[in-house]
Formats: C-alpha cells, structure tokens, sequence
C-alpha cells in the first residue's frame, strides 16, 4: 500500500507522516503479529479504525466545529466550568407500590444524598387507567407507583417541600393530567407555580416510536402537548415541558446513531407544535430537555452527546432562528442502559453501570440515573439502588473526572466519531424530512421498522457470538444464587382500589359532575385544556376519568399491523 | 413458508403481548426467529388481555402460546389465560413464556402448567430448540 489510501467508510487518507508510519512500522508488525480476529465495530456496529491521527478531522474546524465550553455550538458542554462548577444532578428514578410506599423511598433517597425526584408511575397510570380496570389486573402498583387521584398525589409528595427539590415525571399519554395534580398539590403546600422546578417526560412521539404507552393518535397528542407548553410558559417558567427522549429508542433496540436522530428528529416536530399555536420559539424552547441512553460502548456514547449538543445549537439557530442561547442548549439526562444488563451474574451489572456513567459524565449530562444490578429480575432492591447512586458518588468525587471540562475534547478519535455519527444522524433526519417530518414517519412506520430490524440484527449477533455479552455467551460460568429481590405484594393492588373507591364516594360530586363536563366540551373546541383539567383534578376526577373523557372528541390510538 | 422443515411446517404458534405492557421488542425478536425457523407464527400485537389471546389462539388453532411480559403481572396474567383454555377446551396448547421473572415466580408459573419460562438472556436458538422437542402439533 502506498502512503495514503482507501479506508472502509470510503473517505481516504492524505498521505504524510501516517502513510510512512503504516509503510515502515505498522505492515512489518502486522506481518509478524495480525490483529485479533474479531470485528471491531461499537455495539451499534459502526466501524472504528485502528488509529485516529488529524489526517481524520479533514474538514473539521476546531473554531467552528468544537468550540469551547459554554459557547455554541456547545460540543465541549454547556457550561464554561461545567462540573467544576457543580456536579450533575443525581437523580435515581424511584416508585413501586402505593403512594406511601414510594413516598417513604423518596425520602430514604433525600437523606442518602440524592439531589433531585424523579417518579416512576405504574402501568396502568401510564396508560391513562384507574387501579380497578379490568386491565390493570395484577399491574396496580408493579412498576411504578399507582396514583388514580389527587390524594394519592399529596400522599405521594407528603413532607417533601415542592418549592425546594426538582422533580421529574415519567409520564406521557396522561402526562397532562398527572402534571396538574402536581400543580393541585403545590397549591395545597402554598408553593408558587412559579417556584416549580421540574420536568414532565411528555414525549409522546417516542411512545409511537419504542415505548408503545399511547391513548390517542398522534394530532390530538400533540394538540395537549400544545396546551402543556403554552400553560408552562405563562404560568410554570421553570417546569421542562418535554423530556424529548431518546432512552426508550434505545432500550427498543435501535443503534445509537439512531437513538440520536430520532429524539432530534422528535425535538424538531416539538418545537413545530409550540410554534404552530404562534408561540415564539425563544419563550418555549429553553424549556425542552432531553434523555439520552448511556449504553455501553463507552467512546461512541460520548461522542452521541456531543454530536447531539451541536445538532440541536445549529438547528435552533439555522432551522428555527432562535436568538436566545437558551434555546441552543441541549440539557439532557441520561440513564443507563437498562437493556445492556444481564440477569446472568448480576453483580457484572455494577461494572457495565460504571461505565455508562462515566460515559455519560464524559459527555457532559446535566443528570444522571444509574440502574441497578438486579433490574433485570425485578424491581431494585433498597440496597442495590444505594450501590447504583454511591456508582455516581464515586464517579463524581474520587474518580478525577470532574477536575477540567471536556477531558476528551480534541482526542482525534472522539472528534472523528462525533462528526460521523453526527453526519450519519443527519442523513436519517433527511429522510424523516423527506417524509414530511416525524409524525407523518411514525404513522408511516418509519422509526419503528428501523428500530425492529436493528434489534434483530443485534440479537443475531448474540447469538452467533458475534458480539459478546459477559455472563450470557461467553464466561457463562459463576451463575451464584440471585440476590434478594423487591417483592410486591398483592394487597397493593386491593387497597389502591378501595382508596380509590373512598376518594369517589367522598368527593364533592356536584363539583366533580361540573369539572368534567366543562372539560368535555372543552376538548372539542381550541380552548386551553389546561386550566380545566386542573379544575376536575381539584375535584378529586380520577386520571382514568380525565383520559377517558376526551376520548369522543380525540378519538383512541390503535397500532397498525406490525411487520415481523 | 416453502423452505421450511417438514417436521415443523404444521406447528402455529401464537407470540402474544398480554396486558398493558408495551415492551415488545423480545416478543417481536421471538417471533421472528421462530417464524425464520420454520413455524408459522402469529404475533398478536400489544395490550391484549387474556381472553383475546385464548380467543385468537383457538380462532387460529395454534399449538402454542409463546407470552411475554415484562411489567411484573405475570402471577397474574399466566394463570388467567391457562384457566380460560381449560374452560374452553385448549388445554392440550401449550403455553411458554418469558420476561423479567424471577426465579421464585417461575418454578410457580411451571406448577401452574407453564411449560417453559425464559429469562433475559436466553440466546433465540434455545427457544426455537425448545419448542422443536416441546410443542408437538396437536390433533386436529
């Protein structure tokens, strides 16, 4: 080979120092000792090259491209001091069981150092159900906390001052429901909707996409989202209105370019919604956050973030003319990845969250949750949730990584790797474009035909031994006892549907009747949903009774037939 | 299917999501593979409840049931839908199934009649041998 050349991905290589370099010192030492004999490519199968020398940075501009912290385009961080200034916040997402149950594990939280809430509903919550519909048989209280009304709300918040710590809601379809009961709640503590601070999920568009948890089709969807932003913006300003989720993506299966594009591609039919109802994007979008994956393939996760911060600085700029810096920044959370861990020797799964997390601090997250080892078999135990959050504690202060920003901004290879899973990102935003923007792809099965088939591909290549999983395909020795596991159990569910049985037959009901109808009527018209929706949870209206009611005028999602 | 093995070409399976679990990327992964081994293979879709998955099995005269359910009600859900085969005369279809299970819960799901239960990290090839040696095709 002469100096120079062709590489896998088509570019080519100047010829120059690493010319000669491959010439004389490489080809001799491949000629007496080749490479191993694997693939070497990320977990998405993205190829990495054997070295990275600035013959890779080729039309990178380190002024343009890189930057520094705190300045757009906002690859080295969002802050000029970043953790040096203050750490991440640490957020475990926590809920099972009743109300008071969780309540009592959000308190465990706060005194063992956590920073910040972060709540995890139960299906049937989820799903816009009350704990005593026929299909929440047996998932009342499983995977989350079941909350049916606003007393299970105040018992869900009770003794924890809503004006001091951040909360965040896993929530979607019925996010608009369960924000105003924390809304209710706030009032109920004399806290100013002002003082809130906070961020509801909200992403409906993702539900479409990976985490299947939907009520209504996607126009009416993004209409309560409307609502959403434009009560936040007047009367919540520091509620994050949208948590534009690429996590679930993820967990569904799909590479991490993939990940990358479609919660950017998401962000975009956001910031369309709140500018379709006149709203100007500088008052709503400093307000959207985002929620990446961490998985593990360490280097391309990093780069993921930092391709995402520059993404969404030069969309905001150039697609949508946004003046205010706020608007530029990409705030993400990030978790790690609950689909790389293994029910195989469980306590490999510390060692995998390890890495995620310094991944995902590497790359410069706002917070973070680490999973716990024993996810895999149930609900974490308290134990395992406290060795997940003294992972990030470690990482935080005795690691050295939080010492200087950016450690790794200029490493030839992590500037490589975010530009071309930036430019691969791109081409896949190009095509949902070309289909006239993210809803119109989802309904057309776009996003979700490409997730399915890298989840196949990836599980074929388990099981070929093509991509290794410690514990599962190689190493398979050592399974020890399983560690003791969270138990549910089944009186949750009886006593959420008799305390949900006592709120209605305790509740003002003319009160109530009256909420609901003028809800009801509202949903067919243009009229703000969120004041009303407030008023029926004051009333003590069930989140099933809320979702239920617009369904005449929203009408009920079904999934079209999904291709194997 | 004209490539399949003789041996498997009359074996239907029906791969079910039951509940309102929306994590279907096992389910759809399973499906495959054993549609890509030679079965025929019905995927359900999400959010069915167990009468709809025993009814579509016996509409469909499947020789299995493969579920997958990943929230948590599988103590739940399993029971249900082998009590309403047996009421309506399935109880020769066998039912397998897999998701975030413990190993306590699983030994008490196979007593209840649950033929096989995999876990996270059951490689595809396993469940296709497994259900070769273990859903013979019923008589019909």
């Amino acid at each position: 080979m002469s100096a120079g050349g062709k590489r896998r991905d088509g570019t080519t290589v100047a010829p120059g120092r690493r010319g000669e370099w491959e010439e004389t010192v490489l080809k001799p030492s491949l000629a007496k000792k080749p490479e191993r004999d694997v693939a070497f490519t990320t977990v998405s199968d993205l190829p990495i090259e054997r070295l990275y020398t600035p013959e890779d940075l080729e039309g990178w501009n380190a002024e343009r491209d890189l930057g520094l912290p705190g300045e757009p385009p906002y690859t080295r961080g969002l802050h000029p001091t970043m953790y040096r200034g203050r750490l991440w916040t640490m957020r475990q997402f926590a809920g099972f069981g009743s109300a008071e149950d969780t309540n009592r594990r959000f308190h465990y939280l706060l005194e063992h150092g956590q920073t910040g809430l972060s709540t995890a509903f139960d299906l049937p919550t989820l799903m816009g159900r009350d704990s005593d519909d026929a299909l929440a048989e047996g998932e009342v209280g499983r995977e989350g906390v079941a909350i049916d009304t606003l007393e299970d709300m105040e018992t869900l918040f009770k003794g924890i001052p809503l004006g001091e710590v951040s909360t965040s809601m896993t929530i979607n379809a019925p996010a608009f429901v369960l924000l105003a009961m924390y809304l209710a709640v706030a009032e109920k503590q004399g806290v100013p909707l002002e003082r809130l601070e906070g961020t509801i999920q909200n992403d409906i568009l993702k539900e479409y996409i990976a985490q299947k948890e939907w009520i209504y089709p996607p126009a009416p969807s993004m209409r309560l989202i409307g609502d959403m932003i434009a009560f936040c913006t007047e009367r919540v300003p520091k509620w994050n209105t949208i948590s534009i989720s690429g996590y679930h993506i993820r967990e569904a299966g799909s590479t991490a370019v993939q990940e990358l594009a479609f919660t950017l591609a998401d962000g975009l039919a956001y910031v369309e919604a709140g500018r379709a109802r006149g709203l100007d994007v500088d008052r709503f979008a400093p307000r959207l956050s985002f929620f990446f994956n961490s998985h593990i393939d360490f280097f391309e996760e990093i780069a993921k973030y930092r391709a995402a911060r520059r993404m969404w600085c030069r969309f905001m700029q150039e697609r949508f003319g946004a003046k205010d810096p706020r608007s530029w920044m990409l705030r993400t959370h990030a978790q790690t990845a609950g689909c790389s861990l293994t029910a195989q020797q469980p306590v490999n799964n510390v060692v995998r969250v390890t890495i995620q997390a310094l991944a995902a601090v590497l790359g410069g997250t706002q917070s973070l949750h680490t999973n716990s080892l024993d996810e895999t078999l149930a609900l974490p135990s308290e134990e395992s949730v406290r060795i997940a959050l003294r992972t990030q504690q470690i990482v935080a202060e005795e690691s050295g990584v939080t010492n200087t920003v950016d450690p790794l901004g200029g490493s030839y290879f992590v500037e490589a790797l975010t530009s071309k899973m930036e430019k691969d990102a791109l081409e896949l935003i190009a095509r949902i474009d070309a289909l006239g923007g993210m809803v119109p792809a989802i309904e057309q099965g776009f996003p979700q035909r490409e997730i399915a088939e890298a989840a196949y591909r990836y599980q074929r290549q388990l099981d070929t031994g093509e991509k290794t999983l410690v514990g599962v395909n190689r190493y398979t020795e050592g399974n020890g006892p399983p560690p003791p596991l969270l138990r549910i159990e089944q009186e949750v569910e009886q006593g959420q549907k008799s305390r949900l049985a006592a709120v209605k037959s305790r509740r003002d009901r003319g009160r109530h009747a009256q909420a609901m109808e003028r809800l009801v009527t509202a949903a067919r018209g243009p009229e703000p949903l969120m004041p009303l929706v407030l008023d029926a949870v004051r009333a003590y209206a069930s989140v099933q009774e809320i979702c239920h009611a617009l369904k005449p005028a929203f009408g009920t999602y079904r999934e079209g037939k999904v291709p194997l | 299917m004209s490539t399949a093995p003789a041996a498997t070409a009359t074996v239907r399976l029906l791969v079910g999501k039951v509940g309102l679990d929306g994590h279907d990327r096992g389910a759809k992964i399973i499906a495959r593979a054993l549609r890509d081994a030679g079965f025929e293979v019905i995927y359900t879709g999400l959010h069915q409840t167990p009468e709809m998955i025993v009814e579509a099995a016996l509409q469909e005269d499947v020789d299995g049931i493969g579920l997958s359910i990943l929230s948590g009600a599988h103590l739940t859900l399993f029971p249900k839908i082998l009590s309403l085969l047996k009421a309506r005369g399935g109880e020769d279809i066998v039912v397998f199934g897999g998701g975030i299970i413990p190993d306590e819960d699983a030994a008490q799901l196979k007593e209840a009649g649950v033929q096989a239960v995999f876990t996270p990290g059951t490689a595809t090839g396993d469940v296709i041998q497994w259900v070769r040696t273990h859903v013979p095709p019923r008589k019909r």
